[in-house]
């Protein structure tokens, strides 16, 4: 298997200044500041090493890469000198030998010889470095005082620390600081006691430790290594591809053998995560072989009813027929689908396609309705393009970074320690955010600002910002004038700088003391590169898509857009959110942002597609519910989303979904929504299927088929049968062919295929004639739209309103080792760091109701009631308690409400009211649905039992 | 759809566009909100709603964008 060169230190920084040197006799040009080591590798010379990697800056502590450099003095540490112009550098001679040959007896005298039966044979550099220094022989024997009985720590679930084979070249400690930055390593002791600790825990899994794997990937030896490699052996072949979690987009190199994947090892080329990684993406893969996959089709005529196995042909069969029957009866618009993020652009694609081609409407809607819709819609109005500006890259840059309802450490972990690192080297912090998140105060970082503002406040927050830019004279004029609608910023700034707009006004509503606010607005507006990073907790509110038309404007007035280091950054909850977006799910546009109205844009697609297609906008996810409860929507596919457990109010869309005539649900699993099925159709996992995924920075990376498909089919093919059988052939033969098509109708695609990603590696659109090799950053010299517009952002306070029966707050999120309905992470190790969703209730609130930590609490709001355990934490403010949404049967979105935004639906996840009391029972939702969920798993389970006879 | 429903969501539409100057305007643009991203369907009902009831819940600006702004154009008929 081919492995990764290893530079041994990182490329230098500095991009302008050349030097030559001469190296084992061979000159070679390199960027100042290269050191020698690097320098040697690019001129194919290999000097032996331990303690440098070139993922970590150079330690110079193992001594094993000295070098001899003529007219220097002693034996310079190639890792840790850098270049010269002229040097003369010799990386071998008989003293160099000695030296290494010494360094390496002290090593082997003190490590197992068991190189045979260890797991690390083949892929172990002590190993390596013993056969290039040509040890023969360790003078000092082997009986001494030695570390050979040192105990293994297996409490972590994916790797094991095995001490008795660790050299304390600290690889691991630097990579948890400076790779990951969550210092849970360290070196304890001194000398001969010298070793690895989880900190001052007595394992891994009960430390800070995050189980990014950064110092499995940094260990040089067999010390920390994947249990999936010590149970399987090395692995013989890789596959570069792109994780299918969160919305960071990180290449991994899926190691294998034969079909099966050993171990997903970060890619230190992918343009995303540059080789670092986190649980999610490194570890939690095993749901794709899980037990509970269903992998063959399954129909029934109703939700009582067991589930029958059948072919392929006849489920599809099955599912087209009922289509056509219930359009038949009930009209064209009687049915509608809904994608997914989590599924590829290529799949997402043939849904939309299907939905108006062959269903022959726009009832088709992606899960980003309920997550970034509101950054679609504000980002459009305001820059002219529904993405986020930058690179992740483009933090390096940053000298102040606003940090506004996002929690990267959890849901963005690879970008979170990417932005760490900038915050070490010392740019500023601001962070909005109603709840302590870790970024807020860690190791090394501290916020310069916690904006700690009560949930549904952020559009007052973000005019009192702009109130102090526009009334302190701080606004960037030159840009606005040049770059800017100038009547449009008038009236905003006119309309911000109103007293009532003012920090001082506005502190009642947020909470938030009108001092930081100011010093905040000052910082921003003053402190250089001002970037604004944000999530779920911008856009999940009733004014979601407001506020995110006010991060836009505070960018624009402070010139902090067009360039490195600055810009509007959502970020994306799933991996595909810009990718679904982007292909037209949503029911008003084609792929592109293109509106179905325009007739342009339509009679391009009616030529392509050869059918007719509808000029109005479909239906959105809440109102296809709504639309079911009604009577007058019967039918639905599902592709990848599970709107029982994801979306708000669990009861009314399982009161939608019970409603219909026929629910097809193609996904992986059983999951929620399946429990209303009457279509089965068995998805496959991003290992088993070809396509794009496009992440939170426009970046499109491939997704490659390692394994064969369980289900017998990749997804796109699913949806392709189900098109042909209902009258309209989709016949691609590859999902490339998918992709040419997407490229030849989308504009800012044009230049995207499946040849350009392979020399490429990853594309970030727009990439067309104009963009040959894609967009970095995007608005550099003008705005997509031409100018940029101001928008003004009236601040009105949500529906959602607490009062004596409601008097809480609360507020959802996601937790680092869990992802989204948690349907995959659920089936992985994972579990171990999060076994059940906990409620967080400040001790002030917690003691009034006379709550203790663990105890079961009652959540009461107005759409309904669940019971979890409660967390003592002072993370949340007083009035304020927050949970998660990783376990169906904890019923968080039981209790959050249908509110929405007002432009797109986007529910208000982030603002209910709600009552906490201790209680000694679940509830009464909880034990329907324990019901509900056993009668239903006892369906699947009939089927089990049929097939088995 | 229930009409309680959709008057709320045409009012919230109103409570972002009324703070513009240009009265007109915010009309033309409650009514295009609603043209660009309601269905039909649910436009027809709000549409309906104001026909048949003297207090509709809608804010005067919405209602009268509503009026004056939107209809129901002759969709295209895919098979």
């Amino acid at each position: 298997m081919d492995k990764q060169a290893d530079y041994g230190t990182p490329a230098s920084r500095v991009t302008d200044q050349q030097v030559t040197l001469e190296i084992d006799g061979r000159q070679i040009t390199v960027a100042a500041g290269t050191s020698i080591m690097h320098a040697a590798v690019e001129a194919g010379i290999s000097i032996p090493k331990l303690c440098a990697t070139d993922s970590l800056e150079a330690f110079g502590s193992c001594r094993l890469c000295l070098v001899e450099v003529e007219g220097r003095r002693g034996y310079p540490a190639s890792c840790t000198t850098p270049v010269d112009n002229g040097l003369k550098v010799h990386t071998q001679s008989p003293k160099l030998a000695d030296i290494r040959r010494g360094v390496m007896e002290l090593y082997i005298s003190d490590h197992p010889l068991d190189c045979l039966t260890c797991s690390a044979n083949g892929d172990c550099e002590l190993q390596d470095m013993a056969g290039a220094v040509g040890l023969r022989e360790v003078r000092y024997g082997y009986d001494g005082s030695n570390h050979l009985d040192a105990e293994k720590d297996v409490s972590n679930p994916y790797f094991q620390f095995d001490a008795s084979k660790c050299i304390v070249c600290s690889r691991c400690v630097r990579a948890c600081e400076e790779t990951q930055g969550t210092f849970a390593l360290t070196i304890s002791g001194r000398g001969f006691d010298s070793k690895v600790a989880a900190g001052n825990f007595d394992n891994f899994l009960e430390s800070e430790c995050v189980s990014c794997g950064a110092c499995v990937t940094a260990c040089p030896t067999a010390t920390l290594m994947e249990k999936s490699v010590i149970d399987h052996g090395q692995p013989e072949h890789s596959v570069i591809t792109t994780c299918a979690y969160c919305g960071v987009g990180c290449s991994f190199r899926a190691e294998m053998k034969g079909e099966q994947v050993i171990r997903m090892v970060p890619d230190k080329n992918g343009g995303a995560n540059h080789g670092h990684s986190c649980v999610k993406g490194r570890f939690a893969w095993g749901y794709a072989t899980h037990k509970d996959r269903i992998t063959t089709p399954m129909i029934r005529k109703s939700i009582q009813d067991p589930w029958q196995e059948v072919s392929w042909e006849e489920a599809i069969s099955y599912a087209a027929s009922e289509l056509k029957r219930i359009q038949a009866k009930h009209g064209r618009n009687s049915i509608g689908a809904i994608t997914s993020s989590r599924c590829t652009n290529e799949e997402t694609y043939l849904v939309q396609k299907l939905v108006r081609a062959a269903f022959g409407n726009n009832n088709v809607d992606t899960c980003a309705r309920v997550c970034h819709s509101p950054t679609g819609y504000g980002l459009k109005q305001t820059l002219g393009e529904s993405a986020g500006t930058q690179t992740f890259d483009s933090v390096m840059q940053s000298d102040v970074i606003m940090v506004i309802g996002a929690n990267p450490t959890d849901g963005h972990p690879v970008f979170g320690s990417q932005m760490k690192r900038r915050l070490r080297q010392g740019a500023k912090l601001i962070i909005a955010d109603p709840r302590a998140i870790d970024l807020v105060s860690g190791p090394h970082v501290k916020a310069d600002y916690h904006l700690k503002l009560r949930p549904g406040t952020n559009v007052a927050l973000i005019t009192a910002m702009a109130h102090v830019v526009v009334t302190e004279g701080l606004v960037d004029e030159a840009f606005v004038r040049s770059r800017c609608e100038w009547d449009s910023f008038e009236y905003w700034s006119e309309f911000v700088a109103q007293p009532e707009h003012s920090p001082e006004a506005m502190q009642e509503a947020t909470g938030v003391s009108a001092a930081d606010v100011r010093a905040a607005a000052r910082l921003f507006a003053t402190g250089g590169n001002a970037a604004i990073y944000y999530g779920l907790g911008v856009t999940e509110h009733s004014q979601g898509s407001t506020m995110v038309m006010g991060i836009a404007n505070l960018a624009m007035a402070t010139g902090n857009i067009g360039r490195e280091g600055v810009g509007v950054n959502p970020l994306r909850g799933q991996n595909n959110v810009q990718g679904s977006c982007d292909m037209g799910s949503f029911p008003h546009e084609f792929p592109g942002y293109r509106h179905v109205s325009d007739d342009a844009t339509r009679a391009l697609f009616e030529n392509a597609w050869g059918r007719p297609l509808d000029n109005e906008p479909g239906l959105r996810i809440p109102n296809m519910l709504d639309f079911a409860i009604d009577g007058s929507f019967k039918a639905l596919y599902c592709e990848g989303e599970d709107i029982a457990q994801s979306d708000p109010n669990t009861q009314h869309v399982t009161h939608a979904l019970s409603s219909m005539e026929c629910v097809i649900v193609q996904d992986l699993f059983l999951n929620e929504t399946a429990m209303y099925a009457h279509v089965f159709l068995p998805g496959c996992s991003f290992l088993e299927k070809s396509g794009t995924f496009t992440n939170a920075e426009r970046r499109i990376s491939p997704v490659r088929r390692v394994m064969t498909p369980k289900n017998g089919y990749e997804d796109w093919q699913v949806t392709a049968m189900l098109s042909e059988a209902l009258g309209y052939p989709m016949p691609y033969q590859h999902a490339s062919e998918i992709l040419d098509e997407i490229a030849r109708l989308t504009p800012t695609f044009h230049g995207v295929s499946a040849q350009r990603l392979e020399e490429l590696g990853s594309i970030q659109w727009p990439c067309n004639e104009e963009h040959p090799t894609g967009t970095p950053i995007m608005h550099v010299d003008e705005f997509v739209r031409g100018k940029g517009r101001f928008m003004v952002t009236e601040y009105v306070p949500t529906s959602e309103k607490v009062n004596s029966k409601y008097p809480l707050i609360l507020t959802t999120g996601r937790i680092l080792s869990h992802y989204n309905v948690g349907a995959q992470t659920r089936r992985t190790e994972n579990v171990a760091w999060h076994p059940e969703d906990r409620v967080e209730i400040h001790p002030h609130d917690a003691e009034d109701r006379g709550i203790a930590d663990g105890d079961w609490v009652g959540i009461t709001s107005r759409a309904g009631n669940t019971v979890q355990r409660a967390q003592i934490s002072e993370r949340v403010q007083p009035g304020v308690i927050y949970t998660t949404f990783h376990h169906p049967e904890s019923g968080a979105n039981v209790i959050t409400t249908d509110n929405s935004d007002w432009a797109t639906n986007c529910p208000e996840f982030k603002v209910t009211a709600v009552e906490v009391t201790r209680v000694t029972q679940l509830s009464e939702w909880q034990r329907n649905y324990q019901e509900f969920s056993d009668e239903q798993i006892a369906l699947a389970q009939q089927r089990d039992e049929a097939r088995v006879e | 759809m229930n009409i309680e429903h959709l008057v709320k969501m045409a009012n919230q539409i109103g409570d972002f566009f009324r703070s513009y100057p240009d009265q007109e305007q915010a009309k033309q643009d409650i009514a295009s909100h609603l043209t660009r991203f309601w269905a039909p369907q649910m436009r027809q009902q709000i549409l309906d709603h104001i026909a048949q009831t003297t207090d509709t819940g809608l804010q005067p600006l919405v209602l009268n964008a509503i009026r004056e702004h939107v209809h129901i154009k002759n969709a295209a008929q895919p098979t």
